[in-house]
């Protein structure tokens, strides 16, 4: 088995969920791109099983294992937030999301800041 | 170039093309489709590498779960069904970033490895990981046992208006999230709340 196969495909794997996630106006595109990012690192992670001789064997997949697992729960966290994004905005390009300035409708405790009016139009 | 090394090559292709769609396509809902391919690719390079648990997780985890999560935010999100022109935006930068890093860690494994041969290792079958998990691995699945119940409750406060809500706002605008069907935009926020 030559090891360099895999590896070519993750890195090039990799490479797309960077692009992805830079070019795609869509939240959930986007989050499917890091899923591109968070399944190259697996195959990384299960073909340096095969080429690394440590001292626990099989540690290559236990830890694709708990990348899978954080993937899983990353996956749920960020559609929940994906979705109240649309519910509050009908949108859910992410070029939209005004950044550093508390929406009205979502603030928690004593507003502070000056609300959002362009935000509010839109 | 043996059997082992014309699957990989096979199925790695077959994962890169399907990842280069995923990121590519201007259909939402085909995004989604295209994933499974490469999902379904990666899981067969896991088998060709002898992790049988890790292949059947993926299929079980990723195939089965995480696609079907996004279908259904797809839909929620209400997707145009068609071709959409505003997915991307413009610019070489990503592109530019995106290839110079694949290209680059394929360049650097390359110089690392070379065309050379390993031999595959014992199969990790359940028991092996098992053993391996609950042996030498039991702190960190532990900690991730509490991580998935804190992406739970986190999740759960997300999608629940009435929670954190300050006293002074408007009522709720409707749960959409909580039951997965859209609901009455003019539901007040005490019915969601059931204990």
């Amino acid at each position: 088995m030559r090891p360099v196969i895999p590896y070519v495909t993750a890195a090039l794997l990799f490479g797309l969920g960077v692009y992805g996630v830079l070019r795609r106006r869509n939240a959930v595109l986007v989050l499917m791109a890091v899923e591109l990012m968070l399944n190259a690192v697996n195959l990384v992670l299960v073909t340096a099983d095969t080429t690394v001789k440590a001292v626990l064997p099989h540690s290559g997949q236990v830890f694709a294992l708990f990348v899978i697992v954080l993937a899983a729960a990353e996956i749920g966290v960020g559609l929940a937030i994906v979705l109240q994004l649309y519910r509050l905005r009908a949108s859910v390009t992410v070029d939209d999301v005004p950044l550093g300035e508390p929406v009205p409708a979502v603030a928690v405790g004593p507003a502070s800041g000056r609300p959002d009016v362009e935000g509010a139009v839109r | 170039m043996t059997g082992a090394d014309v699957l990989l090559l096979a199925l790695g292709a077959v994962a890169v093309g399907a990842g280069a769609l995923v990121v590519a396509t201007r259909h939402l809902v085909r995004a989604g489709l295209w994933l499974v391919v490469c999902l379904g690719a990666l899981a067969g390079d896991y088998l060709v590498l002898t992790a049988e648990l890790v292949a059947w997780v993926q299929v079980l985890i990723y195939v089965g779960a995480v696609v079907v999560l996004l279908l259904f935010a797809v839909m929620l999100t209400r997707a145009p069904i068609g071709p959409s022109d505003d997915l991307d935006r413009p610019g070489w930068a990503a592109a530019l970033v995106g290839a110079g890093s694949g290209l680059g860690l394929a360049v650097l494994l390359i110089d690392a490895f070379r065309w050379s041969r390993v031999d595959l290792p014992d199969a990790g079958t359940a028991e092996r990981l098992g053993e391996q998990i609950f042996r030498s691995w039991v702190l960190p699945f532990e900690v991730l046992s509490v991580l998935l119940l804190a992406a739970l409750v986190g999740a759960i406060v997300l999608s629940r208006p009435d929670i954190g809500r300050s006293k002074a706002s408007s009522p709720a605008d409707g749960d959409r999230t909580g039951g997965g069907a859209p609901v009455g935009a003019a539901q007040p926020a005490d019915e969601g709340g059931r204990p």
